[in-house]
């Protein structure tokens, strides 16, 4: 376990396991309680556009990926109200789109996309430095805005019709909401992947769930059991010399499974 | 006219081309206690969301306390038909009631407001109750916690929709209660299609099935409301000590 650690990139690594794992707790939890888990998984795709527009113009894909997410997940939020799409139906061309749009920008893009394979299914082991920086800052920027909005955020999750009622913009703020689901897709990407996002954004929250219903505390769990479980996914992929993104999926899989039935059966 | 809470004039409303409501016209006066009873389908929880301005009809005008609804419902306590909610939920009895003292982006919850739920929360029964998660309730403690938080901004308007649904028959006098002592401070309209209990107990009675059929006292109420339901039907009224049933008619 110590060599494990002695490693510039696995300190890395579980730095950005920390990182990933604030944003999860945060805006998992949201996620699991306001049941918005597939129009998470839609934007995280449609994320997808934005990594090969990154390619296509040849800056770093996670700074394309930003803007392209936060826009698929207005759209979404704006789609499913304004018109009469039912709300999976927007998800499903979304979550399409936006991928064939990110192949279409690396076909077009020059040359080889060499690292493309990291983007889909997460690369733990080889994040820079420089995008531990931008997942500290979307990091700070989806704390202090659940800081300000927590009372809103609870009250639409809850009941966004009385919401409405009691005067909150529950629309403008839902958006705002997937707008934090985005970011953190983007913090996500480097460590899962696009492909496995949706697992980190759920399986946290989803565990510590069970255990508690102060919403505060919620997110603080799950936090922690992102990180714990994070970190024991990498230590094993780096043990079996497995993928490390699909390893720590693997891991909270079995996780939400042990916990389900351990709560069950006590 | 101050005394105007609700004025609506005209009214229609459509939805996917089926006429829901059509010409409603009506006011609604300070303090009045109006029971807006009607058969299942006949628009009155449509009529109580466009009092919210939660749907916009699709013409005619509606005006709460003077304003436009929306501006009008930091003045309005609401008690939804259905809440429905995840029973999982990680939201405990207490915040679940704070949320109906939400007052605004950036204003956090005060100790006013901590006080102002917990006597909400006495004043439905409910305070013993306050840490339990919102889920682990009964149907009717679940619904006691909904009045509490449709009360708790003490509102000058509090809109009811079928606040007896869920409650055990031996809460339902105690509910009465309640609801007389708000009375004095507030307008109440309470939606119901239970038409005998509440007609002991309200001032007006408005019978609405797409149209508005009659508005009035309970016992002017009484013979349109066969007109309403399209069968003889039993109430309640002031002033009267026993119930009156009328004879159905035999053919």
């Amino acid at each position: 376990m110590i060599e494990f650690l002695q490693y510039q990139f696995m300190q890395n690594a579980i730095i950005a396991a920390i990182l990933v794992s604030i944003a999860c707790g945060i805006v998992g939890t949201y996620v699991v309680i306001k049941r918005i888990v597939f129009i998470s998984g839609g934007i995280s795709h449609a994320a997808f556009g934005g990594i090969g527009l990154g390619y296509l113009v040849g800056i770093n894909p996670i700074i394309t990926a930003i803007p392209f997410s936060l826009l698929s997940a207005v759209g979404i939020g704006a789609i499913s109200k304004k018109i009469k799409v039912s709300e999976d139906t927007a998800i499903g061309i979304l979550w399409s789109v936006g991928m064939a749009l990110g192949i279409i920008f690396i076909n077009l893009s020059p040359g080889y996309a060499p690292d493309l394979f990291s983007y889909l299914f997460g690369s733990i082991l080889t994040v820079p430095a420089s995008d531990l920086v931008i997942m500290l800052i979307l990091d700070l920027i989806i704390i202090i805005t659940v800081f300000l909005f927590n009372r809103e955020f609870l009250a639409i999750s809850f009941d966004e019709e009385f919401s409405e009622v009691v005067g909150i913009p529950a629309e403008s703020l839902y958006i705002l909401l997937l707008c934090l689901v985005a970011l953190s897709v983007v913090v996500l990407i480097k460590v899962v992947g696009v492909i496995l996002v949706i697992a980190l954004l759920t399986i946290p929250a989803a565990i510590s769930k069970q255990f508690t219903h102060k919403i505060k505390k919620l997110m603080i769990l799950s936090i922690l059991t992102g990180i714990l479980l994070t970190v024991f996914g990498l230590w094993l992929s780096y043990l079996f010399d497995l993928a490390s993104g699909a390893t720590i999926v693997l891991v909270l899989g079995g996780a939400f499974i042990i916990s389900s039935l351990l709560k069950n059966s006590s | 006219m101050n005394n105007e809470v609700v004025r609506l004039k005209d009214v229609f409303l459509n939805l996917n081309r089926i006429p829901i409501l059509e010409g409603i016209s009506f006011s609604i006066e300070k303090n009045d206690f109006l029971a807006v009873i009607g058969p299942n389908g006949g628009g009155k929880s449509t009529l109580l969301k466009i009092i919210l301005g939660l749907i916009r009809p699709d013409s005619g005008e509606v005006k709460v306390f003077g304003r436009k609804p929306e501006e009008a419902r930091n003045l309005i306590g609401y008690l939804p038909q259905h809440s429905f909610f995840d029973l999982n939920f990680p939201v405990d009895v207490f915040d679940a009631v704070l949320m109906g003292r939400y007052n605004g982006i950036f204003k956090n919850y005060s100790n006013k407001d901590n006080e102002a739920v917990e006597n909400a929360l006495e004043r439905v029964g409910m305070l013993k109750f306050r840490h339990r998660q919102m889920g682990k309730l009964s149907g009717g403690q679940m619904q006691r916690v909904f009045i509490a938080r449709a009360i708790v901004r003490n509102p000058k308007l509090l809109l009811l929709d079928e606040p007896m649904a869920s409650i055990d028959p031996e809460m339902q006098s105690s509910f009465y209660e309640l609801l007389s002592k708000l009375k004095e401070k507030m307008t109440i309209v309470l939606v119901t299609h239970d038409v005998g209990v509440v007609s002991a107990h309200v001032d007006k009675i408005a019978c609405l099935n797409r149209k508005l059929f009659c508005h009035g006292p309970p016992e002017v109420a009484a013979g349109i409301l066969e007109d309403v339901y399209k069968c003889p039907v039993e109430l309640i009224a002031h002033g009267i000590p026993h119930r009156v049933l009328k004879e159905h008619d035999k053919k």
